[in-house]
Protein backbone atom coordinates (compact mmCIF):
# COMPACT_ATOMS: atom_id res chain seq x y z
CA UNK A 1 0.00 0.00 0.00
CA UNK A 2 2.96 2.21 0.76
CA UNK A 3 4.11 1.95 -2.61
CA UNK A 4 0.96 3.42 -4.02
CA UNK A 5 0.98 6.28 -1.82
CA UNK A 6 4.42 6.91 -3.28
CA UNK A 7 3.72 6.66 -7.18
CA UNK A 8 0.20 8.81 -6.11
CA UNK A 9 2.58 11.62 -4.85
CA UNK A 10 5.15 10.98 -7.41
CA UNK A 11 2.81 11.39 -10.01
CA UNK A 12 1.43 14.72 -8.67
CA UNK A 13 -1.72 13.34 -7.16
CA UNK A 14 -2.67 16.26 -5.19
CA UNK A 15 -2.46 18.38 -8.44
CA UNK A 16 -4.50 15.96 -10.77
CA UNK A 17 -7.50 15.42 -8.28
CA UNK A 18 -7.79 18.89 -7.78
CA UNK A 19 -8.00 19.36 -11.56
CA UNK A 20 -10.10 16.18 -11.95
CA UNK A 21 -12.56 17.59 -9.27
CA UNK A 22 -12.74 20.71 -11.59
CA UNK A 23 -13.28 18.81 -14.73
CA UNK A 24 -16.46 17.11 -13.04
CA UNK A 25 -17.54 20.05 -11.25
CA UNK A 26 -17.80 21.52 -14.40
CA UNK A 27 -19.59 19.75 -16.74
CA UNK A 28 -21.86 18.56 -13.80
CA UNK A 29 -22.86 22.35 -13.19
CA UNK A 30 -23.98 23.06 -16.79
CA UNK A 31 -25.88 18.99 -17.44
CA UNK A 32 -27.73 20.29 -14.37
CA UNK A 33 -28.75 23.39 -15.60
CA UNK A 34 -29.34 21.98 -19.26
CA UNK A 35 -30.95 18.69 -17.87
CA UNK A 36 -33.50 20.75 -15.62
CA UNK A 37 -34.39 23.46 -18.09
CA UNK A 38 -35.48 20.59 -20.70
CA UNK A 39 -36.90 18.90 -18.26
CA UNK A 40 -39.15 21.60 -17.30
CA UNK A 41 -39.52 21.97 -21.32
CA UNK A 42 -40.63 18.43 -21.65
CA UNK A 43 -43.05 18.62 -19.22
CA UNK A 44 -45.04 21.91 -20.54
CA UNK A 45 -44.72 20.20 -24.24
CA UNK A 46 -47.61 17.53 -25.44
CA UNK A 47 -47.27 13.79 -26.24
CA UNK A 48 -44.98 14.46 -29.41
CA UNK A 49 -42.83 16.70 -27.79
CA UNK A 50 -41.97 14.33 -24.78
CA UNK A 51 -41.46 11.36 -26.92
CA UNK A 52 -39.23 13.25 -28.96
CA UNK A 53 -37.33 14.63 -26.16
CA UNK A 54 -37.29 11.17 -24.22
CA UNK A 55 -35.99 9.18 -27.16
CA UNK A 56 -33.15 12.04 -27.95
CA UNK A 57 -32.06 11.52 -24.13
CA UNK A 58 -32.34 8.08 -24.73
CA UNK A 59 -30.21 7.55 -27.58
CA UNK A 60 -27.97 10.34 -26.04
CA UNK A 61 -27.56 7.59 -23.90
CA UNK A 62 -26.12 5.14 -26.18
CA UNK A 63 -23.18 7.01 -27.85
CA UNK A 64 -19.90 6.16 -25.75
CA UNK A 65 -18.75 8.98 -23.75
CA UNK A 66 -15.66 8.47 -24.77
CA UNK A 67 -16.33 8.64 -28.51
CA UNK A 68 -17.69 11.96 -27.77
CA UNK A 69 -14.67 13.35 -26.30
CA UNK A 70 -12.32 11.81 -28.77
CA UNK A 71 -14.82 13.29 -32.17
CA UNK A 72 -15.04 16.93 -30.25
CA UNK A 73 -10.69 16.93 -29.46
CA UNK A 74 -10.39 15.41 -33.08
CA UNK A 75 -12.36 18.48 -34.18
CA UNK A 76 -11.19 21.46 -32.28
CA UNK A 77 -7.78 20.32 -30.35
CA UNK A 78 -7.47 18.48 -26.88
CA UNK A 79 -7.86 20.31 -23.92
CA UNK A 80 -10.34 21.16 -21.06
CA UNK A 81 -13.60 22.07 -22.55
CA UNK A 82 -13.82 18.84 -25.70
CA UNK A 83 -14.01 16.58 -22.15
CA UNK A 84 -16.64 18.85 -20.47
CA UNK A 85 -18.55 18.67 -23.82
CA UNK A 86 -18.10 14.87 -23.48
CA UNK A 87 -19.30 14.63 -19.74
CA UNK A 88 -22.20 16.97 -20.28
CA UNK A 89 -23.27 15.07 -22.48
CA UNK A 90 -23.47 12.09 -20.62
CA UNK A 91 -24.77 14.08 -17.73
CA UNK A 92 -28.34 16.17 -19.29
CA UNK A 93 -29.97 12.72 -20.14
CA UNK A 94 -29.83 11.04 -16.28
CA UNK A 95 -30.89 14.81 -14.69
CA UNK A 96 -33.30 15.17 -17.33
CA UNK A 97 -35.30 12.38 -17.05
CA UNK A 98 -35.40 12.33 -13.07
CA UNK A 99 -36.19 15.96 -13.82
CA UNK A 100 -39.54 15.05 -15.69
CA UNK A 101 -40.56 11.86 -13.47
CA UNK A 102 -40.20 14.12 -10.79
CA UNK A 103 -42.42 17.03 -12.41
CA UNK A 104 -45.27 14.30 -13.17
CA UNK A 105 -44.79 13.75 -9.13
CA UNK A 106 -47.45 15.63 -8.00
CA UNK A 107 -51.18 14.40 -7.62
CA UNK A 108 -53.74 15.35 -9.51
CA UNK A 109 -55.22 16.66 -6.35
CA UNK A 110 -52.89 18.85 -5.12
CA UNK A 111 -52.63 20.17 -8.86
CA UNK A 112 -56.86 20.87 -8.60
CA UNK A 113 -56.91 22.64 -5.45
CA UNK A 114 -53.83 24.77 -6.48
CA UNK A 115 -55.89 25.48 -9.98
CA UNK A 116 -58.68 26.14 -7.10
CA UNK A 117 -57.10 28.48 -5.39
CA UNK A 118 -56.25 30.35 -8.42
CA UNK A 119 -52.49 29.52 -8.98
CA UNK A 120 -51.22 30.29 -13.24
CA UNK A 121 -49.60 27.78 -14.57
CA UNK A 122 -46.66 29.62 -13.51
CA UNK A 123 -47.15 29.60 -10.22
CA UNK A 124 -48.05 25.55 -10.12
CA UNK A 125 -44.54 25.14 -12.00
CA UNK A 126 -42.71 27.43 -9.24
CA UNK A 127 -44.56 26.85 -5.60
CA UNK A 128 -46.14 22.44 -6.42
CA UNK A 129 -44.27 21.19 -9.31
CA UNK A 130 -40.57 21.87 -8.59
CA UNK A 131 -40.29 21.48 -4.75
CA UNK A 132 -41.73 18.25 -5.39
CA UNK A 133 -39.63 17.02 -7.99
CA UNK A 134 -36.60 18.82 -6.11
CA UNK A 135 -35.62 14.65 -4.10
CA UNK A 136 -36.04 13.32 -7.87
CA UNK A 137 -33.74 16.21 -9.22
CA UNK A 138 -30.93 15.38 -6.51
CA UNK A 139 -30.90 12.06 -7.39
CA UNK A 140 -30.21 12.76 -11.17
CA UNK A 141 -27.71 14.87 -9.91
CA UNK A 142 -25.87 12.22 -7.50
CA UNK A 143 -26.31 9.37 -10.33
CA UNK A 144 -24.93 12.24 -12.98
CA UNK A 145 -21.85 13.14 -10.26
CA UNK A 146 -20.72 9.53 -10.46
CA UNK A 147 -21.16 8.82 -13.70
CA UNK A 148 -19.29 12.15 -14.51
CA UNK A 149 -16.32 11.61 -11.87
CA UNK A 150 -16.11 7.92 -13.40
CA UNK A 151 -16.00 9.12 -16.58
CA UNK A 152 -13.44 11.93 -16.20
CA UNK A 153 -11.10 9.64 -15.51
CA UNK A 154 -11.24 8.31 -19.39
CA UNK A 155 -10.70 11.99 -20.64
CA UNK A 156 -6.80 11.48 -18.99
CA UNK A 157 -6.74 8.65 -21.10
CA UNK A 158 -7.00 10.50 -24.25
CA UNK A 159 -5.03 13.46 -23.63
CA UNK A 160 -6.80 15.65 -21.14
CA UNK A 161 -5.64 16.18 -17.64
CA UNK A 162 -7.08 15.02 -14.35
CA UNK A 163 -6.68 11.47 -12.50
CA UNK A 164 -6.62 9.71 -15.51
CA UNK A 165 -3.25 10.18 -16.47
CA UNK A 166 -2.34 8.57 -13.80
CA UNK A 167 -3.80 5.53 -14.77
CA UNK A 168 -2.67 5.97 -18.29
CA UNK A 169 0.63 5.99 -16.89
CA UNK A 170 0.24 2.84 -15.22
CA UNK A 171 -1.15 1.47 -18.37
CA UNK A 172 1.86 2.46 -20.09
CA UNK A 173 4.36 1.09 -17.76
CA UNK A 174 2.35 -1.91 -16.53
CA UNK A 175 3.10 -0.89 -12.96
CA UNK A 176 0.23 -2.06 -10.73
CA UNK A 177 1.20 0.83 -7.94
CA UNK A 178 0.95 3.18 -10.49
CA UNK A 179 -2.73 2.65 -11.52
CA UNK A 180 -3.86 1.71 -8.14
CA UNK A 181 -2.73 5.23 -7.54
CA UNK A 182 -4.88 6.78 -10.07
CA UNK A 183 -8.02 4.14 -9.83
CA UNK A 184 -8.59 4.29 -6.25
CA UNK A 185 -8.71 8.23 -5.44
CA UNK A 186 -11.30 8.25 -8.60
CA UNK A 187 -13.49 5.47 -6.68
CA UNK A 188 -13.05 7.43 -3.65
CA UNK A 189 -14.13 10.76 -4.97
CA UNK A 190 -16.84 8.94 -6.56
CA UNK A 191 -17.97 7.47 -3.25
CA UNK A 192 -17.50 10.43 -1.65
CA UNK A 193 -19.82 12.81 -4.21
CA UNK A 194 -22.79 10.13 -3.69
CA UNK A 195 -23.07 9.98 -0.05
CA UNK A 196 -22.83 13.80 -0.31
CA UNK A 197 -25.77 14.04 -2.85
CA UNK A 198 -27.49 11.24 -0.84
CA UNK A 199 -27.34 13.34 2.33
CA UNK A 200 -28.80 16.16 0.15
CA UNK A 201 -31.14 14.55 -1.46
CA UNK A 202 -32.43 13.38 1.86
CA UNK A 203 -32.30 17.00 3.22
CA UNK A 204 -34.46 18.06 0.54
CA UNK A 205 -37.22 15.58 0.41
CA UNK A 206 -40.55 16.28 2.86
CA UNK A 207 -40.12 14.32 5.63
CA UNK A 208 -43.64 12.81 5.35
CA UNK A 209 -42.27 11.22 1.85
CA UNK A 210 -38.58 10.49 2.86
CA UNK A 211 -39.23 6.48 3.21
CA UNK A 212 -41.16 6.02 -0.02
CA UNK A 213 -39.67 8.39 -2.55
CA UNK A 214 -35.90 7.29 -1.57
CA UNK A 215 -36.66 3.80 -2.07
CA UNK A 216 -38.94 5.15 -5.44
CA UNK A 217 -36.05 7.13 -6.72
CA UNK A 218 -33.11 4.31 -6.75
CA UNK A 219 -35.67 2.51 -9.19
CA UNK A 220 -36.24 5.93 -11.62
CA UNK A 221 -32.52 6.75 -11.36
CA UNK A 222 -31.54 3.29 -12.84
CA UNK B 1 -18.70 17.45 -41.06
CA UNK B 2 -15.22 17.74 -42.49
CA UNK B 3 -12.77 15.54 -43.32
CA UNK B 4 -13.82 12.18 -43.56
CA UNK B 5 -12.11 9.75 -45.21
CA UNK B 6 -14.30 7.68 -46.99
CA UNK B 7 -11.30 5.89 -48.90
CA UNK B 8 -9.87 4.54 -45.14
CA UNK B 9 -13.22 3.32 -44.58
CA UNK B 10 -13.48 1.59 -47.54
CA UNK B 11 -10.11 -0.05 -46.93
CA UNK B 12 -10.93 -1.14 -43.35
CA UNK B 13 -14.50 -2.33 -43.75
CA UNK B 14 -12.69 -5.74 -42.55
CA UNK B 15 -11.39 -4.42 -39.87
CA UNK B 16 -14.37 -2.81 -38.92
CA UNK B 17 -16.87 -5.44 -39.39
CA UNK B 18 -14.51 -7.72 -37.03
CA UNK B 19 -14.24 -5.39 -33.94
CA UNK B 20 -18.12 -5.40 -34.06
CA UNK B 21 -18.40 -9.01 -34.08
CA UNK B 22 -15.71 -8.55 -31.14
CA UNK B 23 -17.60 -6.15 -29.61
CA UNK B 24 -20.86 -8.00 -30.26
CA UNK B 25 -19.34 -11.13 -28.15
CA UNK B 26 -18.03 -9.20 -25.31
CA UNK B 27 -21.49 -7.49 -25.06
CA UNK B 28 -23.65 -10.78 -24.92
CA UNK B 29 -20.89 -12.45 -22.87
CA UNK B 30 -20.81 -10.55 -20.09
CA UNK B 31 -24.23 -10.07 -20.30
CA UNK B 32 -24.82 -13.43 -19.85
CA UNK B 33 -22.64 -13.89 -16.78
CA UNK B 34 -24.62 -10.75 -15.27
CA UNK B 35 -27.94 -12.49 -15.75
CA UNK B 36 -26.72 -15.95 -14.68
CA UNK B 37 -25.24 -14.21 -11.22
CA UNK B 38 -27.90 -12.09 -11.12
CA UNK B 39 -31.40 -13.94 -11.42
CA UNK B 40 -29.98 -16.90 -9.15
CA UNK B 41 -28.99 -13.70 -6.37
CA UNK B 42 -31.98 -12.06 -6.43
CA UNK B 43 -34.18 -15.18 -5.92
CA UNK B 44 -31.97 -16.22 -3.17
CA UNK B 45 -32.14 -12.98 -1.42
CA UNK B 46 -35.81 -11.70 -2.24
CA UNK B 47 -37.37 -13.20 0.48
CA UNK B 48 -35.96 -11.81 3.20
CA UNK B 49 -35.25 -7.28 3.69
CA UNK B 50 -31.81 -7.93 4.86
CA UNK B 51 -30.87 -10.04 2.17
CA UNK B 52 -32.62 -7.31 -0.42
CA UNK B 53 -30.79 -4.62 1.60
CA UNK B 54 -27.97 -6.15 1.14
CA UNK B 55 -27.68 -6.82 -2.28
CA UNK B 56 -28.52 -3.68 -3.25
CA UNK B 57 -26.22 -1.69 -1.56
CA UNK B 58 -23.24 -4.27 -2.76
CA UNK B 59 -23.97 -4.43 -6.02
CA UNK B 60 -24.66 -0.45 -5.68
CA UNK B 61 -21.28 0.26 -4.48
CA UNK B 62 -19.93 -1.39 -7.92
CA UNK B 63 -21.60 1.27 -9.70
CA UNK B 64 -19.61 3.91 -7.93
CA UNK B 65 -16.20 2.53 -9.45
CA UNK B 66 -15.09 4.14 -12.21
CA UNK B 67 -15.58 1.94 -15.09
CA UNK B 68 -11.52 2.85 -16.53
CA UNK B 69 -10.31 2.32 -12.20
CA UNK B 70 -11.67 -1.29 -12.43
CA UNK B 71 -10.27 -2.57 -15.39
CA UNK B 72 -7.27 -0.92 -14.18
CA UNK B 73 -7.33 -2.61 -10.91
CA UNK B 74 -8.89 -6.03 -12.61
CA UNK B 75 -5.51 -5.82 -14.49
CA UNK B 76 -3.86 -5.74 -11.39
CA UNK B 77 -4.91 -8.88 -10.56
CA UNK B 78 -5.93 -11.15 -13.74
CA UNK B 79 -3.57 -9.56 -16.32
CA UNK B 80 -4.79 -7.92 -19.73
CA UNK B 81 -7.34 -9.07 -22.24
CA UNK B 82 -10.61 -10.37 -22.51
CA UNK B 83 -10.94 -11.64 -18.89
CA UNK B 84 -10.93 -8.33 -17.09
CA UNK B 85 -13.16 -7.08 -19.65
CA UNK B 86 -15.68 -9.14 -19.38
CA UNK B 87 -15.08 -9.32 -15.58
CA UNK B 88 -16.22 -5.14 -15.31
CA UNK B 89 -18.49 -5.50 -18.01
CA UNK B 90 -20.91 -7.99 -16.03
CA UNK B 91 -20.34 -6.19 -12.69
CA UNK B 92 -21.48 -3.23 -13.69
CA UNK B 93 -24.39 -5.37 -15.90
CA UNK B 94 -25.31 -6.54 -12.51
CA UNK B 95 -26.47 -3.30 -10.78
CA UNK B 96 -28.88 -2.69 -12.95
CA UNK B 97 -30.09 -6.31 -13.19
CA UNK B 98 -30.08 -7.58 -9.48
CA UNK B 99 -32.23 -4.12 -8.75
CA UNK B 100 -34.86 -4.72 -11.37
CA UNK B 101 -34.73 -8.82 -10.41
CA UNK B 102 -35.65 -7.52 -7.07
CA UNK B 103 -38.24 -4.89 -8.20
CA UNK B 104 -39.66 -7.48 -10.39
CA UNK B 105 -40.15 -10.24 -7.79
CA UNK B 106 -41.88 -8.10 -5.04
CA UNK B 107 -44.17 -6.30 -7.48
CA UNK B 108 -46.26 -9.83 -7.41
CA UNK B 109 -49.45 -8.60 -5.97
CA UNK B 110 -50.64 -10.80 -2.62
CA UNK B 111 -54.26 -11.86 -3.91
CA UNK B 112 -52.24 -13.50 -6.41
CA UNK B 113 -50.09 -15.14 -4.31
CA UNK B 114 -52.39 -16.33 -1.97
CA UNK B 115 -54.67 -17.49 -4.50
CA UNK B 116 -51.36 -19.53 -5.69
CA UNK B 117 -51.08 -20.91 -2.76
CA UNK B 118 -54.48 -21.74 -1.81
CA UNK B 119 -54.46 -24.08 -5.13
CA UNK B 120 -51.78 -25.97 -3.26
CA UNK B 121 -49.03 -25.02 -5.16
CA UNK B 122 -45.45 -25.17 -3.11
CA UNK B 123 -42.65 -22.50 -2.65
CA UNK B 124 -40.84 -23.85 -5.66
CA UNK B 125 -43.80 -23.71 -7.99
CA UNK B 126 -45.22 -20.44 -6.71
CA UNK B 127 -41.39 -19.26 -7.49
CA UNK B 128 -41.55 -21.36 -11.45
CA UNK B 129 -44.94 -20.26 -12.45
CA UNK B 130 -46.10 -17.17 -10.89
CA UNK B 131 -43.44 -15.22 -9.25
CA UNK B 132 -40.55 -15.45 -12.28
CA UNK B 133 -43.08 -15.39 -14.98
CA UNK B 134 -44.42 -11.97 -13.80
CA UNK B 135 -41.30 -10.49 -12.67
CA UNK B 136 -40.14 -11.37 -16.67
CA UNK B 137 -40.97 -7.90 -17.47
CA UNK B 138 -39.08 -6.48 -15.04
CA UNK B 139 -36.18 -8.70 -15.42
CA UNK B 140 -36.35 -7.97 -19.11
CA UNK B 141 -36.57 -4.19 -19.08
CA UNK B 142 -33.11 -4.57 -16.85
CA UNK B 143 -31.25 -6.89 -19.59
CA UNK B 144 -32.06 -4.12 -21.65
CA UNK B 145 -30.78 -0.76 -19.83
CA UNK B 146 -27.82 -2.85 -19.02
CA UNK B 147 -27.04 -3.93 -22.67
CA UNK B 148 -27.47 -0.26 -24.03
CA UNK B 149 -24.89 0.49 -21.23
CA UNK B 150 -22.61 -2.23 -21.72
CA UNK B 151 -22.40 -1.30 -25.29
CA UNK B 152 -21.51 1.84 -24.26
CA UNK B 153 -18.80 0.82 -21.69
CA UNK B 154 -17.01 -1.96 -24.18
CA UNK B 155 -15.53 1.00 -25.80
CA UNK B 156 -13.07 1.00 -22.90
CA UNK B 157 -12.29 -2.40 -22.97
CA UNK B 158 -9.26 -1.33 -25.88
CA UNK B 159 -7.45 -0.05 -22.57
CA UNK B 160 -6.63 -3.70 -21.16
CA UNK B 161 -5.96 -5.22 -24.82
CA UNK B 162 -10.10 -6.63 -24.97
CA UNK B 163 -10.63 -5.70 -28.35
CA UNK B 164 -13.79 -4.38 -29.73
CA UNK B 165 -15.19 -1.12 -31.21
CA UNK B 166 -12.72 0.48 -29.21
CA UNK B 167 -9.50 -0.33 -31.15
CA UNK B 168 -11.15 1.36 -33.80
CA UNK B 169 -12.16 4.24 -32.05
CA UNK B 170 -8.85 4.08 -29.86
CA UNK B 171 -5.66 2.78 -31.32
CA UNK B 172 -6.71 3.57 -35.32
CA UNK B 173 -8.19 6.89 -34.54
CA UNK B 174 -7.15 9.09 -31.21
CA UNK B 175 -3.47 7.34 -31.07
CA UNK B 176 -3.18 8.13 -34.97
CA UNK B 177 -3.26 11.76 -33.74
CA UNK B 178 -7.14 12.35 -33.49
CA UNK B 179 -7.41 10.59 -36.85
CA UNK B 180 -11.26 11.39 -36.87
CA UNK B 181 -13.07 8.85 -39.69
CA UNK B 182 -12.22 5.77 -37.49
CA UNK B 183 -13.40 7.86 -34.57
CA UNK B 184 -16.61 8.61 -35.76
CA UNK B 185 -16.76 4.87 -37.75
CA UNK B 186 -16.75 3.07 -34.50
CA UNK B 187 -19.08 5.46 -32.89
CA UNK B 188 -21.57 5.25 -35.32
CA UNK B 189 -21.11 1.19 -34.91
CA UNK B 190 -21.78 1.40 -31.57
CA UNK B 191 -24.63 3.42 -31.46
CA UNK B 192 -26.00 1.13 -34.39
CA UNK B 193 -24.93 -2.06 -32.00
CA UNK B 194 -27.11 -0.71 -29.12
CA UNK B 195 -30.04 -0.20 -31.36
CA UNK B 196 -30.12 -3.01 -33.05
CA UNK B 197 -29.58 -4.88 -29.48
CA UNK B 198 -32.24 -3.01 -28.21
CA UNK B 199 -34.72 -3.27 -30.88
CA UNK B 200 -34.24 -7.62 -30.44
CA UNK B 201 -34.93 -6.70 -26.36
CA UNK B 202 -37.92 -4.73 -27.29
CA UNK B 203 -39.59 -7.49 -29.48
CA UNK B 204 -39.18 -9.82 -26.87
CA UNK B 205 -40.44 -7.58 -24.16
CA UNK B 206 -43.50 -7.27 -26.20
CA UNK B 207 -43.93 -10.84 -26.64
CA UNK B 208 -43.26 -11.60 -22.78
CA UNK B 209 -45.94 -9.08 -22.13
CA UNK B 210 -48.30 -9.72 -24.40
CA UNK B 211 -50.68 -11.49 -22.32
CA UNK B 212 -50.66 -8.20 -19.89
CA UNK B 213 -52.39 -6.34 -23.10
CA UNK B 214 -54.66 -9.09 -23.91
CA UNK B 215 -55.93 -9.62 -20.17
CA UNK B 216 -56.74 -5.79 -19.38
CA UNK B 217 -57.99 -4.88 -22.97
CA UNK B 218 -55.40 -2.19 -23.65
Amino acid sequence: MSGVWTAFIENEGWLRLRRHILLSVVPLAIALVIGVALGILSSRLGRAGRFVIGASAFIARMVPTFAVMALVMALRGVGFWPAVVGLVLLGVPTILLNTATGLDEADRHTIDAARGMGYTEGQLLRKIRLPLALPHIAAGLRTAAVLTIATAALAGLIGADGLGVTIDAGFATNQRDVLLAGAIPVTLLALAADLTLLALQYALTPVALRRRTLLTQQRSSS
Amino acid sequence: MPDIRWDWIARHTDDILNATVDHLLLVVISIGAAIAIAIPLAIVVHPTRLGRAVAASLTTAVYTIPSVALFAVLVAFVGIGRTPAIIGLAAYALVVLVRNTLTGLSEVSAPVLDAARGMGMSHGQLLRRVRLPLALPAILTGVRLATVETVAIATIAVFVAGGGLGEIIYTDGISRDLFLTPILAGTVMAVALALALDLILVTLLRMATRWQRAGSGR
